[in-house]
């Protein structure tokens, strides 16, 4: 039986609501009071939130294997009848629809539950800005776009949220635009990852001309003649024993998505946009630069994974780049001292450890960490937020200190997401991040390493972050520290509930090694079926018993050592941190400097982009500009010229000829015309005495006969 | 009845008068005036012919010029006035309106 309900038959209705008010504030917005626009735009996603959570539960009331509801709205593009390219006929269609299986289920709530919760928040943080109609807008309509991006149940309308929350993300790192490293910033991310795009439109179309299908399921189809979905398509080549001669081409697919995925969740080597997306306020750095938009690639992974599955090199460069960018934006992380920047190459390097445990197969870990990441990075960027907002706008974390006392509720809430994060058991960070570890332990060993020097990194900068921040004694100037408040109660009640899901979320997913059940994963084994029963999602190698507790205890030990170094560094001050910057003065400028990865960049990349325009500059000014548009200016003066000479010594000369030739002729006859009375007198009578003496004779015989 | 050549040179000589002052004299009064000479003359000239071949046609010719002269010379002053009232001056050579 496949589930039914009201829930699930207004799917539409969950993106709805936001795209409604972002309507409405986009357009009206200027005109509506403060209150009215939290009230719409948060309570729009309250109600989104509500259809997204009853959609769920109706979900979860069928069995396992039965846990998919797709609706189907229209048939949005038919390019009428097509081939493959293995020259079979098709009939290709994208639809306007929407899909809900188990995957999609933990992004909703996710997206909607930790969007709500940032949405109140932002009814405080943003309370005092201009603008307010206009941030709502745009944050509604991200809501819309990364929800579209989640529900869709196939890649052209993911492609379609997918862009959505681009350039929401663009309209937000730029919401001060008034601020040139704002605007900046925001082009910064929108090229970046418009390199993704690029790579991700081809993989779909890769995708659509080899399998003929690019939707992500044939369940519940009302047609389902011929409309199946990209993971039928490879079990009927499988079934067919066609399914070798597509292994190449789905490598590309895999890495051509992966090149999308890397864009949208900042890894190596598209990473360089999200520490600058800081620009933004903090609620966005916290709902799209943390919890939601920046896991859209994790999630098109995993939603792909079918595909990913069949080729284990895609997997092995997903697995490495992930690896690599984890320690590399940890070491990053290290050495910063903007509250917000560390949070932000924190979390290009959890989006490392995700693409991490999707490259060792281990795709339900993946979106494990993705869930109990969204809950204490979103934490950690809001309580940033507050902290910010204490502090005056004071962003650098040497002013600060000494702050535990004073926003008590920011403090508790911050250190819970920072034992959540660190890894520290029983809090969720901690089964999620052991999860990837143990799967990367038996797939990828080199790989593990990494990742558990990572995990020691984390908890070192998480755990200097929060001493440099909370402990020890104030920094700040005298009429800041006097100005220090606590937040007030929108923005601390998200903390609070957020820090409830950063200590226990991990629950979900307590492995069975101590005695749980790991029901989450057991809840998204139906998507990860795969093709080749070989290359299914890894289940849980039942390590040995041991082996299990000595890979938990290991990680446990590396963050106590990241959590020592950190506490002798910035708290008891028994080792200067300085001391060991001047010891290693290369390392230290190379970190500060964040492997001058921006330089080269600019050096390699944007400079000879510049150069090629400078040089296109040149082309246009001295041949466009010089030979084509002066040449043809001179020419047709050149021309004119002629003409000119022509109309006036031909034209104008037949003309005047044809007159003083007039004029010539006309002068005897001119010099009778004296104008004198009298001389006229004396012609008329000269002429009778000539007509008379030449016709007197004439007259006479005339009179003769007459008588 | 004197001879016809009396007659004719009579007229001749009122002739030439009146065709030298039209075409001498600027003052247009006085060339009206030889322009009735000019007429005068060839009243005599028509009345002595008809006199002397004995046909009235001619003095009825005649009548009908002096009817005629009376009438040109009511028109011709009244030229005159108006143009004198707008230019003060009946010197032909200074009647040069539509002179370009």
């Amino acid at each position: 039986m496949t589930p039914t309900g009201y829930f699930l038959a207004h799917l539409w209705l969950i993106p709805l609501f936001p795209l409604a008010t972002a309507a409405l504030m986009l357009f009206f917005g200027k005109r509506l009071p403060n209150n009215a626009v939290s009230v719409l735009c948060v309570g729009s996603v309250f109600v989104s939130f509500i259809h997204a959570a009853g959609a769920v539960i109706q979900l979860l009331s069928a069995a396992p294997e039965n846990r998919v509801a797709q609706q189907i709205m229209f048939e949005w593009l038919t390019p009428g009848p097509m081939q493959t390219t293995s020259g079979q006929a098709i009939r290709f269609v994208a639809d306007w629809g929407f899909l809900l299986d188990p995957l999609s289920c933990v992004m909703v709530l996710v997206v909607t539950g930790v969007g709500f919760l940032i949405h109140v928040y932002s009814i405080g943080y943003m309370g005092h800005e201009g603008g307010y109609y206009r941030f709502f807008g745009y944050m509604n309509l991200f809501m819309f776009a990364m929800l579209t991006l989640v529900l869709a149940n196939n890649m052209l309308l993911m492609f379609v949220g997918w862009e959505g929350v681009g350039l929401c993300s663009y309209l937000l790192i730029g919401f001060y635009f008034l601020k040139k490293s704002a605007s900046d910033a925001g082009k910064k991310a929108f090229i970046v990852n418009r390199i993704g795009d690029a790579g991700f439109i081809l993989g779909i179309l890769l995708t659509a001309v080899t399998l003929g299908s690019v939707r992500f399921t044939s369940q519940g189809l009302p047609d389902t003649s011929g409309a199946s979905g990209i993971l039928q398509v490879l079990k009927a080549a499988r079934d067919s024993g066609t399914l070798a001669v597509l292994l190449p081409t789905m490598t590309a697919i895999a890495l051509l998505l992966f090149i999308g995925a890397a864009g949208k969740s900042a890894q190596i080597p598209l990473y360089v946009w999200l520490p600058d997306a800081m620009e933004g306020p903090t609620p966005v750095s916290a709902l799209i630069h943390a919890a939601t938009m920046v896991t859209a690639g994790v999630y098109m992974v995993v939603r792909m994974n079918a595909i990913y599955q069949l080729s284990p090199v895609a997997l092995n460069v997903v697995a490495v780049v992930g690896a690599t960018t984890a320690i590399f934006a940890a070491s990053m992380a290290l050495v910063q001292n903007d509250i917000k920047k560390v949070l932000a190459y924190s979390t290009i390097s959890q989006l490392g450890y995700m693409f991490l445990a999707l490259g060792v197969g281990a795709f339900a870990a993946g979106i494990f960490h993705l869930m109990t990441h969204a809950f204490f990075k979103a934490l950690l960027f809001l309580g940033a937020g507050s902290v910010i907002h204490a502090m005056s706008g004071e962003q650098d974390i040497r002013k600060m200190g000494g702050l535990w006392d004073k926003i008590p509720y920011t403090a508790w809430t911050f250190a819970a997401a920072t034992l959540a994060i660190a890894g520290i058991f029983p809090f969720a960070g901690f089964f999620s991040k052991d999860e990837i570890l143990g799967q990367a332990f038996d797939r990828f060993f080199l790989l593990w390493i990494v990742g558990y020097i990572t995990a020691g990194l984390t908890a070192f900068y998480m755990f200097r972050l929060f001493f440099l921040t909370f402990i020890g004694y104030c920094r700040a100037d005298e009429h800041v520290e006097k100005h220090i408040h606590e937040s007030p109660r929108p923005m601390v009640l998200p903390l609070m509930i957020l820090a409830g899901f950063s200590l226990i979320g991990g629950w979900i997913g307590w492995p069975e090694v101590l005695r749980g059940e790991n029901r989450f994963e057991r809840f998204l084994d139906p998507v990860l079926g795969g093709v080749m029963p070989e290359t299914g999602t890894v289940r849980i190698a039942h390590h040995a018993f041991f082996k299990e507790i000595f890979l938990m205890l290991a990680s446990l030990a590396i963050v106590a050592a990241g959590f020592w170094f950190a506490y002798e560094f910035y708290h008891s001050k028994r080792i200067a941190p300085e001391l060991i910057a001047a010891k290693l003065p290369k390392l230290y400028q190379l970190l500060v400097h964040k492997y001058y990865v921006d330089e080269i960049y600019d050096a390699a990349v944007v400079d000879r982009t510049k150069d090629l325009g400078t040089l296109f500059g040149l082309f246009d000014a001295n041949v466009i500009d010089g030979v084509g548009v002066n040449g043809a200016g001179w020419l047709a003066r050149f021309v004119s010229k002629l003409s000119m000479w022509w109309d006036k010594w031909i034209i104008d000369g037949l003309l005047n000829l044809t007159a003083k030739m007039m004029q010539l002729l006309s002068y005897p006859v001119r010099l009778l015309q004296t104008g004198m009375f009298s001389s006229y007198a004396m012609l008329i009578l000269v002429g009778l005495v000539v007509l008379l003496a030449y016709y007197g004779h004439h007259v006479q015989v005339m009179l003769r006969s007459v008588r | 009845m004197l001879p016809i050549e009396n007659y004719l040179f009579l007229s001749l000589a009122l002739f030439i008068i009146g065709v030298i002052g039209v075409v001498t004299r600027r003052n247009v009064i006085v060339v009206l005036m030889s322009i009735e000479l000019i007429l005068n003359a060839v009243n005599i000239n028509l009345v002595a012919f008809s006199r002397l071949y004995g046909d009235v046609t001619g003095q009825v010719f005649a009548l009908f010029i002096i009817a005629d002269a009376a009438a040109e010379a009511a028109v011709a002053l009244g030229i005159i006035i108006a143009f004198f009232r707008n230019r003060e001056t009946v010197l032909e050579d200074e009647m040069d309106l539509l002179k370009w």
